[in-house]
């Protein structure tokens, strides 16, 4: 098991021992980070952003992805691309908007317009280029290397050699369409983008993102506002299991007794919710069979997507991704999934159990913020205390949703990308 | 009471402050009408957008604010323990509106946070829906609109804006 530099090994796994540990080196050392730019951001497929982001022709988003700056837009054909933002001739972004309706971009700096394909369509002083200069691939924007869809879930990637999208996620796959099955008409972005910052290297987030076991400790005031809230809890008990997934995705698959807009009841939603939330599953039902509707409505699943992409379906949906921007700082952005059909009384109370528990301003993530940075500050000791446990629930099968079975799939196949070997 | 001028809500505005400052919620709460709400959109939404269908960082009705006071008194709020310090500095106090016993102020604020040895600043915008009653001024919707691109570096709005 060598680590990055072929000597120190930064994964150490001894199964016999139900032992799995992993370097707190992984998240303070620069030369760590390069190597997940190289070997992870510019390889693995990355989230670029959601179909229904772009409604119309003609529609963009520009966004940040593995360290690149990208377009997001759809053609005046309805087609979705994804463009490199940088001119041809100098390198400026040519659109500075985080959204909008465009037929072209200008780049302001010398006034070369593009098109929503990329194309270069004029630039001023013509005469002064050789004849065709216009046409020439290098003459316009650059596409995305790889841009593939998954059920309305758009990515790219910055690695021309990788595998399609579809055998990338592979095993996960099962758990986008368990998302996407939950409307008929599609799922779609709700308005407002949560950007927030945690001072932590981006790894904690992927573990804390699926992590079972530190609900009782680190969101004990969550679960208190949960049993003073009159009627905020169904008679349901927090159970479930841990999957690995392969090529370092993983879920936890669980019941719980919040309510869910697709479709767990709880008492404080009164008669109105009652009627809304059984007309939703009864529909559930009628597409995909009682099993599949209980296994969509009344199980929780917080997944993650190797490297960064988190879609917890839990007491809303939530899509998430972060970034490294140094070894001890990362930025996120989260956003709320809904069925497009849904009602506005399920829209409302769909926002509202979101921020009730998820985000910068909720009743649990600034606790995980806290966490995740005090672990970070606790690493300035990786010197003396060298290593992080990730053995829970080792010792039996299957794993529980509270052990951390889908962590050691995220760290396994993290130490197989940077250079070590993945016992 | 009749005849609020801007002196009046100035101070109602910076005695508000201070509760916060001062970590003295529950005095805080009890400004609150009962069907009252706060709200800190997200940053990319309109001033005005609606919390039933846009995502916010916070909207709290009157309950959950409640809830939002009792946590944040509780060593468990870890996000807060130990407590941030703050200072909320209040300026630019303008009367939107007044009809009858309602009156909409708009204010800025720069707001300071500092924790383990971090500090981070908040800016941008109050909204007050503010009711005159026979005890003097309550809020009936505080809207607090972040002028910032979303909450970086700060990470979380963990106190009360």
């Amino acid at each position: 098991m060598s680590g990055l530099d072929g000597q120190n090994p930064l994964v150490l796994v001894d199964r016999e021992n139900h032992s799995f540990s992993v370097a707190r080196r992984s998240f303070v050392d620069p030369v760590i980070l390069e190597a997940e730019r190289e070997r992870i951001f510019s390889r693995c497929w990355l989230y670029l952003g959601h179909e229904s982001e772009l409604a119309k022709p003609g529609d963009f988003v520009t966004r940040q992805v593995g360290g690149r700056h990208v377009i997001f837009a759809k053609n005046p054909k309805g087609e979705f691309r994804a463009l490199l933002n940088t001119c041809a001739h100098r390198g400026a972004r040519v659109c500075r908007e985080r959204s909008g309706n465009a037929k072209s971009f200008q780049c302001f700096y010398h006034g070369w317009i593009f098109g929503l394909d990329g194309n270069l369509r004029h630039l001023p002083d013509e005469e002064a280029y050789p004849e065709g200069f216009k046409d020439r691939p290098s003459s316009g924007l650059k596409p995305v290397p790889r841009f593939e869809r998954y059920r309305g879930f758009a990515f790219v990637c910055f690695d021309e050699n990788a595998v399609p999208l579809t055998d990338y996620l592979g095993k996960a796959t099962e758990y986008i369409d368990i998302v996407a099955d939950q409307s008929e008409a599609g799922m779609t972005v709700v308005g407002g983008t949560q950007e927030y910052s945690i001072r932590a290297n981006w790894k904690l987030l992927a573990e804390n993102s699926y992590d079972g076991y530190h609900a009782a400790t680190n969101h004990a005031t969550y679960l208190d506002y949960l049993r003073n809230t009159n009627g905020g809890l169904a008679n349901v008990a927090l159970v479930g299991e841990g999957r690995d997934l392969g090529n370092g995705h993983a879920v936890v698959e669980y019941k719980a007794p919040w309510g869910r807009p697709v479709a767990q009841w709880i008492p404080m939603w009164g008669e109105q919710g009652k009627t809304e939330i059984d007309a939703i599953f009864a529909r559930l039902v009628e597409r995909h069979g009682q099993e599949r509707a209980e296994r969509i409505a009344t199980r929780n699943r917080n997944l993650v997507i190797f490297p960064n992409l988190v879609i917890n379906d839990i007491m809303a949906v939530t899509i998430r991704t972060f970034y490294p921007v140094s070894t001890d700082y990362m930025q996120i952005n989260a956003w709320a999934l809904g069925p497009s059909e849904e009602s506005s009384w399920a829209r409302e109370y769909r926002l509202f159990n979101f921020l009730e528990f998820l985000g910068p301003g909720g009743f649990a993530t600034p606790d995980d913020i806290e966490a995740l940075e005090q672990c970070q500050r606790g690493y300035a000791n990786a010197g003396e205390v060298a290593w992080n446990d990730i053995s829970k629930g080792m010792n039996r099968n299957p794993p529980a949703y509270d052990d951390e079975a889908q962590m050691r799939a995220f760290w396994t196949q993290w130490n197989s990308r940077i250079g070590g070997t993945a016992a | 009471m009749t005849n609020v001028n801007r002196a009046d809500l100035e101070e109602f505005l910076f005695q508000e402050a201070l509760l916060i400052d001062n970590w003295q919620l529950p005095d805080w709460l009890k400004l609150f009408t009962d069907d009252a709400h706060y709200y800190v959109p997200s940053t990319d939404v309109a001033e005005d957008a609606a919390a039933e269908n846009n995502l916010f960082y916070i909207a709290d009705d009157r309950f959950r604010l409640g809830e939002r006071v009792t946590r944040l008194m509780k060593r468990t709020a870890h996000a807060e323990y130990p407590r941030s310090k703050l200072r909320h500095l209040i300026s630019n106090v303008l009367i939107r509106k007044a009809e009858g016993d309602l009156i909409e102020v708009g204010s800025v604020f720069v707001t300071y946070r500092s924790k383990d040895g971090q500090t981070d600043v908040y800016f941008g915008s109050n909204i007050h829906k503010l009711v005159k009653t026979g005890d003097g001024l309550r809020i009936r919707e505080k809207r607090c609109i972040l002028a910032s691109d979303g909450l970086r570096p700060q990470g979380r709005v963990s106190f009360i804006l």
